[in-house]
Parts: C-alpha cells; sequence; structure tokens
C-alpha cells in the first residue's frame, strides 16, 4: 500500500482518522479497522452511505493483500536481498555477520569452480529425465482416464495419491525398492533376465535415472489432474463434429485434443521445470548427492558449502546464481511454449 | 449474525487459549529458545545426537544422573547425528541461546574452537570438579586442546575396528586353541583369511559399507594411510603434506579387496554391511565399534572383534578413530553458562561411563577403563587397545566427522572400490581435492 494512498482516501470518506489509522498498524489492524469504522461513525454516517462503502472497498483490498506483503517482503525479497549483498562478503556461518567485503571474488571462485558447473549439470541433466516423462506420462494417463465413463473416481485418486506422500516417505519407499541385493528393483531386473543387474543407486551410471523414475512416480499426479481437468472442458461436440467431419481417433487426438490443451501443456511445463530444476529433498535422503557427486544437484551444493563447509557468503553467490540462471531458463522456456502456442 | 458472533467468540477464544500456552511457555524449552532467557538456574540444557544403542546407554546414564541430583532439571535434547547437528549447535551459540553443555566429535574442535564458539574449561576448574587431567586417556586429550586451552572433556574413543564370525572362523581354520582369531596382521594374510572365510560362508569374505557411506570409505583408506606413515596437512590444514604414493598404495589395497571377490563392492550404510555378516553371508565386517549393539542383537555370542589388523608395518599402529566429548558452547552470560553445574554433569557422566563402554565405545575416562569390570568385559575388552593407535582425522576446518573431506576423499574411495577409478588416478583425484580445500579461504 502507497503511502499517498492514505490521506486520499482518509479526505473521501470524511471519517477518516480512526479508519487510516488502524490500517497503518498492520496486518491485524486491517481487517479490524472495518468494523471500528462502522461502530465509531456516531449516527453521522449510515451503513449506506456511498462515500462509505467505496471506501471500505478500498481498504478492504489493500488490507486484505498487506499480510501477504508483509510475508513477501519479510521472508523473499528481504533474504534475496541480503542473499545478493553476502555473496560479495566472506560470510561464515560459524561467526555470524556479513564478515569481510571480498568484491566479486565468490563469483570468480563458482564460475571458475568445477563443482559448480558439475552440479549444475546434473541439475538440467535432471530436469530433462523428469519434466519431459512427466508431461507425456500425465498426459497419456489423463486421455486413458477421461475414457472411462464408471470408476473415473478410484483412477484419479490412484494416479494422484503418490503426489500426496511426504518426500521423505517416497525417499524411504524407493530406497527400498533400489537397495542392493535385497530390493525389489534388483529382484525385478533378474527375474527378466538380468544377470547382474546394477546398483540403482550406488551405480553413478544409474543413480540418476533411477532417482528421476522414482521423482515420476511421486509427482505426475498433479500434472495428470490438470491435463484431466483440461479434457473434461473439451466440449463433446467438438469431438462429435471431428467424427462426423471424418477424422479418425488418431487424428482428433492429435489435431483437435492435443491443440486444445495447449493452455494447460504451457502451465504444466512451466511449472515442472521450475520444480525439476529445484531438486533437492529427495536427492539429500536418498544418495546424499553420491556416489561419487554424480546425483548431487546446484542446490545441495549450496547447501554443502553453506552447511557442511559452514561458508555463508560463498553459498549465498551460488545460490545467487542459481536462482538467476532459473529465472533466465524459465523465461526463455516460457516465451518458446507461448511462441509455440500462439502458432499452433 | 449470531453465527458470525459465535464464530468469532469462538476464535477470541482460541486466540486467547494460545497466547495464553505461548505466555505459560516461556518457562519451557521452546518458551526459552524463543525470549533467549536464561531459564532457571536449576536447568541444564544438554544435547547430544545419540540414537539407536548409543542412545538407550544415554537414557540409562541420565536417569541415574536425575535420580542422584534432584536440585537440576536436566533437559536432554536427542537430535539426528552429522553436519545438521553441528549447524544447528553453531546457530543456536551464535544466536546466544546455547545449551549449557553438548556433545561434539573431537575431531570437530579444530573449528568450534577456532570460531569461539565454545568456553574452554581452566585447569582450576577441571581440578575443582575432579576432572584432572591425568584421568583422561592421553590422546584423546591432547586433541581436546586448542592453542594450550581445553575446549573438550572426552568420554570415549570410538575406533573402526573388524568383526568376525567365530562359526565362519572356526569353519575356515582361522582360530587358535583358545577360540581367538589367529594373525591376521599384514597384507597378505588379511587377504588370505577373507579368501578363507568367502570357502566358509560360499558368498563373501569380508563386508565393509561403501555405498552412500563415505565416512566408512575415508576411514578404512585413513587407517591404512597411517599405517604407512603418511600424513595429509599440517598447520591447521593450510599445509598440504600428502603422500600420494602411500595414498596410492593405500587405495590399491583397498582395491584387491573387492578384484579379488572377497569383499562385495555395493554393501549400502543403513545396514547393508551389517546384514551380510549377520546372514552369514560374510565372515568379516570393517566397521566401527559403535555397531556392537546392532551385531549382539543379531549374533549374540557367535562373534568376536578385535582391532583391525595391522596391515602395513611402516609406522606405529594406526586405526581411524574419533572421541565424543562434552563441549560447554560460549553463553552471553555467566548466569546463562552454569559453567559448575555443567562440569558437575560432565564428572557425574565420566563416573558412569561403565555403562557408556556397553554400546562399544572404549572410556576415555582412564578410571572406568582400568576398572576391572571393563576389563571383563567381552567382546569390549578384546580392542580396548585400539584406543593407543587412535589416527584421529587432520585438523583442519574441511576436516573431522561428516566433513566435506569425509565426502571427497570417500567417493574417491568408493569409487576405487567399484573398479571405477583406478588407484593411481583415485590418489590424483585426492591430492587435487585437498590441495583446492586447503587454498579455500578458511571460514574460521
Amino acid at each position: 500500500m502507497s503511502a499517498t494512498a492514505v490521506p486520499g482516501a482518509g479526505a473521501g470518506a470524511g471519517a477518516g482518522p480512526p479508519a487510516g489509522a488502524g490500517a497503518g498498524v498492520g496486518a491485524g489492524a486491517g481487517a479490524g479497522s472495518r468494523t471500528g469504522a462502522g461502530s465509531a461513525g456516531r449516527g453521522t454516517r449510515t451503513p449506506s452511505a456511498r462515500g462509505g462503502s467505496a471506501h471500505t472497498g478500498r481498504w478492504t483490498a489493500s488490507g486484505m493483500l498487506l499480510p501477504f506483503g508483509v510475508f513477501y517482503v519479510v521472508f523473499l525479497l528481504g533474504p534475496l536481498v541480503y542473499t545478493a549483498v553476502a555473496g560479495f562478503f566472506n560470510g561464515s556461518l560459524v561467526k555470524g555477520g556479513l564478515g569481510d567485503w571480498v568484491g566479486t571474488a565468490n563469483y570468480a571462485q563458482a564460475l571458475g569452480s568445477d563443482e559448480f558447473w558439475s552440479s549444475l549439470g546434473h541439475t538440467l541433466w535432471f530436469t530433462v529425465l523428469t519434466t519431459v516423462p512427466l508431461i507425456l506420462v500425465a498426459l497419456a494417463l489423463a486421455l486413458m482416464t477421461d475414457r472411462f465413463s464408471r470408476g473415473k473416481w478410484f483412477f484419479r485418486l490412484a494416479f494422484f495419491a503418490p503426489f500426496m506422500l511426504p518426500s521423505s516417505v517416497i525417499s524411504l519407499l524407493f530406497m527400498w525398492i533400489y537397495a542392493d541385493e535385497i530390493g525389489l528393483a534388483q529382484g525385478v531386473a533378474k527375474a527378466l533376465g538380468a544377470d547382474a543387474p546394477p546398483s540403482w543407486l550406488g551405480d553413478p551410471d544409474w543413480a540418476m535415472i533411477s532417482i528421476a523414475a522414482a521423482t515420476v512416480w511421486w509427482t505426475v499426479g498433479f500434472n495428470f489432474v490438470i491435463y484431466l481437468a483440461a479434457l473434461q472442458e473439451i466440449p463433446r461436440e467438438v469431438h462429435e463434429a471431428a467424427a462426423i467431419d471424418g477424422a479418425g481417433p488418431w487424428q482428433r487426438l492429435r489435431l483437435v485434443v492435443v491443440p486444445m490443451l495447449g493452455r494447460a501443456t504451457t502451465l504444466v511445463a512451466v511449472l515442472q521445470l521450475v520444480a525439476s530444476l529445484k531438486v533437492f529433498d529427495q536427492i539429500y535422503m536418498m544418495t546424499g548427492g553420491g556416489p561419487d557427486d554424480a546425483t548431487r544437484p546446484s542446490l545441495l551444493y549450496v547447501y554443502q558449502t553453506g552447511f557442511t563447509d559452514g561458508r555463508a557468503g560463498y553459498a549465498s553467490t551460488v545460490a545467487l546464481l542459481l536462482f538467476v540462471i532459473i529465472l533466465l531458463i524459465s523465461l526463455v522456456w516460457f516465451a518458446l511454449i507461448r511462441h509455440t502456442e500462439k502458432e499452433a | 449474525m449470531v453465527r458470525v458472533q459465535g464464530r468469532r467468540r469462538f476464535l477470541g477464544a482460541v486466540g486467547s487459549l494460545a497466547a495464553t500456552g505461548a505466555l505459560s511457555g516461556c518457562g519451557s524449552v521452546v518458551g526459552q529458545a524463543l525470549t533467549g532467557a536464561d531459564g532457571p538456574s536449576s536447568l541444564l540444557n544438554f544435547w547430544h545426537p545419540f540414537t539407536g544403542g548409543d542412545g538407550e546407554q544415554l537414557v540409562r546414564m541420565q536417569s541415574t544422573y536425575r535420580r542422584r541430583h534432584p536440585a537440576t532439571d536436566l533437559k536432554s535434547t536427542t537430535m539426528v547425528w552429522g553436519a545438521p547437528y553441528y549447524t544447528k549447535l553453531t546457530l543456536a551459540t551464535l544466536g546466544h541461546r546455547p545449551p549449557q553443555v553438548a556433545i561434539a566429535h573431537i575431531s570437530r574442535l579444530p573449528t568450534l574452537a577456532a570460531s569461539g564458539l565454545l568456553r574452554p574449561v581452566s585447569r582450576s576448574e577441571m581440578d575443582e570438579h575432579g576432572l584432572n587431567a591425568g584421568h583422561f586417556e592421553p590422546a584423546a586429550l591432547r586433541r581436546a586442546r586448542h592453542e594450550g586451552e581445553v575446549y573438550a572433556l572426552p568420554l570415549d574413543t570410538h575406533p573402526f575396528v573388524l568383526y568376525y564370525r567365530t562359526d565362519v572362523a572356526e569353519k575356515a581354520g582361522l582360530l587358535d586353541g583358545e577360540g581367538r582369531l589367529t594373525d591376521v596382521d599384514g597384507p597378505e594374510k588379511f587377504l588370505d583369511a577373507l579368501r578363507a572365510a568367502k570357502e566358509a560362508t560360499g558368498v563373501w569374505g569380508g563386508s565393509v559399507a561403501t555405498v552412500k557411506d563415505p565416512a566408512m570409505c575415508w576411514r578404512l583408506w585413513w587407517t591404512l594411510y597411517r599405517q604407512l606413515g603418511a600424513d595429509l596437512v599440517r598447520d591447521g590444514g593450510r599445509t598440504v603434506v600428502m603422500d600420494v604414493g602411500a595414498a596410492e598404495e593405500a587405495l590399491a589395497y583397498i582395491r584387491r579387496l573387492t578384484a579379488e571377490r572377497l569383499v562385495p563392492p555395493n554393501a549400502d550404510g543403513n545396514g547393508g554391511a551389517i546384514t551380510l555378516l549377520t546372514a552369514g553371508k560374510a565372515g568379516f565386517l570393517m566397521d566401527g565399534e559403535w555397531q556392537l549393539l546392532a551385531v549382539q542383537g543379531a549374533l549374540k555370542g557367535k562373534f568376536d572383534m578385535r582391532t583391525f589388523p595391522r596391515i602395513f608395518h611402516d609406522a606405529p599402529y594406526a586405526c581411524a578413530a574419533d572421541s565424543h566429548a562434552f563441549v560447554l558452547p560460549k553463553a552471553p552470560s555467566a548466569e546463562a553458562q552454569r559453567t559448575g553445574r555443567a562440569l558437575d554433569f560432565v564428572r557425574a557422566m565420566l563416573d558412569a561411563s561403565y555403562d557408556w563402554t556397553k554400546g562399544g565405545h572404549i572410556p576415555a575416562w582412564r578410571p572406568t577403563a582400568r576398572s576391572a569390570a571393563y576389563r571383563r568385559l567381552e567382546p569390549q575388552a578384546h580392542y580396548a587397545d585400539a584406543a593407543d593407535g587412535a589416527a584421529y582425522d587432520p585438523a583442519a576446518w574441511y576436516a573431522g566427522a561428516d566433513s566435506n573431506l569425509y565426502r571427497r576423499f570417500g567417493d574417491v574411495v568408493a569409487s576405487v572400490l567399484g573398479g571405477h577409478t583406478r588407484p593411481g588416478p583415485g590418489a590424483a583425484r585426492m591430492r587435487a581435492a585437498v590441495t583446492e580445500l586447503a587454498r579455500t579461504e578458511a571460514p574460521v
């Protein structure tokens, strides 16, 4: 809420002072000021007065936004600015404070560090491994579920249920499934004829793929629900018209249904990309970034430098770099998808 | 309208209840953490990372303490062990809300003490509470000092040791007349013993946790490397004195364990390696003595333990080890510090450390270590002399329990064990890693 709005609103209502003061105090007072103004009217103002309702309406909107605004500034913008500033200092977790000014030394070290680039590579690899199947599998599941006229609720629940599990639960589940010697995954691979199935989480070549597979199972439900809702919005008449015009099932899907899901695809693709770039929980719990750092994503690198090594300043630099990279990738991705959507 | 008012009244009632709860909570640990108050002088906050078997022993020791010291309100907080534990301890101390006493690994002391987070214990304070320097295991107490002052009071020494199944060893002909393991010291002798055990089990000779357990990989490598007489860093970690040849020799020996199919390359740290032993699929287990209760629970009397074999003879006997120690995080005031009460507690715990040895640890408190009861305790007494060869982690900010060095070196060891990296390039990677860490500006 801007400072200039306060006197303007107060003058317009005529009974400004109590309401203006109330809204200025803070989040809780914003809602309270409405009743305060009404009861403090002392009969000079009826509830039906036009000026009054415009006045309260104006304050209602800002008052309702205020709690979130405060939250946003304190917990998002504030830390972001602090991170940006701390990145130019050599702050230490074990000492507190910002530390000494080091200029761009942290940036030079991060950009020249193999660990920074390799972890960024792992993050991107994970993103590719998850985003593509998470869109395609979700679409396929939604298309299949949409065909059921009875028992649709069951499939909707079954595919969405894993998404409701906390990351710790799916990590534990899949650590058991992927366990060496005793795990289900090795047992199945042996039953399918593999003589020596790989150590799913212990082999550097397989660990990321294993984690990505677990993630797909875990989070596909969210995209699935979005697609299912979008499918249900396609009017029946469109299908019928296409069928009458002689389009076969495959043509109907490719030329009618998929283009009509464009908006859902944009939403799913952008949300999924950002979610995958921020991967941390399941990797931290399942492999801790190993074996041999083969699954360490950028966020884990930030965590390790910040909390294991206690180098808060350097970790801030890496965190900010990661923030900028994710922002750029998301913007490019968003523009790309919007562009193709318009063409289609 | 009535309903709305009823709801408002209800919400108001809930709100005021919550507020009352928060206010009365000021005396509680949570309330104290929020307000930063000292709390009553009888309150003693104690933080430790002991769960599982260790946790059980500690609970017993604490309940004895509470019975004998009713005037002290001991609040014991258990946290999950690992790097996050030290983060919590550090941030609580920086935020002026430290516990009065906490457990730390002595290998973490270089960072904790140098950054001014701990309060040193003076000689007179030690003597006043009967904590004379002579009562502590000298090797452990040496590591408890930083720039001449004592910052930690060691509770134990916990080395990397060797477990073996007596039934497998007997079948393999590895036991002498008294039922003790025959000589397994020396590079070939140990491999021969593993080979014989492999024939007896029909699966593996021995096991060691290598997947998702860089700490265990580090301990195996550090033991062999120190037995070769080599050192890693000096000068608080700023100077690298690594012997790349010795590192390669140690890695080459480690590779032989898996290349000769005596040890599986993929036993995981979440119990996989132990399960191989308890299920009879391996005759030996290379692990920390803290797994004693887990192994004991599964195998009862069918196993024994000894110090990790002396593979190389180039230096005095060495085995990777660390110590749990009591530290006093620096409090903002003497009233909050409560040094006297904290040291009384430490003394009581050390006096009760016979209970602690049941979890496998070697007591650092000599009155316990020298007691007849401990010397008779089996199998603990069979590896008690490992404390003499305790090879602590190098003193550097990037080293110590669950540190960056563990991860960097442990990853190389696991990669060599799995056959993904050859010992030569592995040693070169280790050197590159430690050089990079030594060059990095220290956070302390």
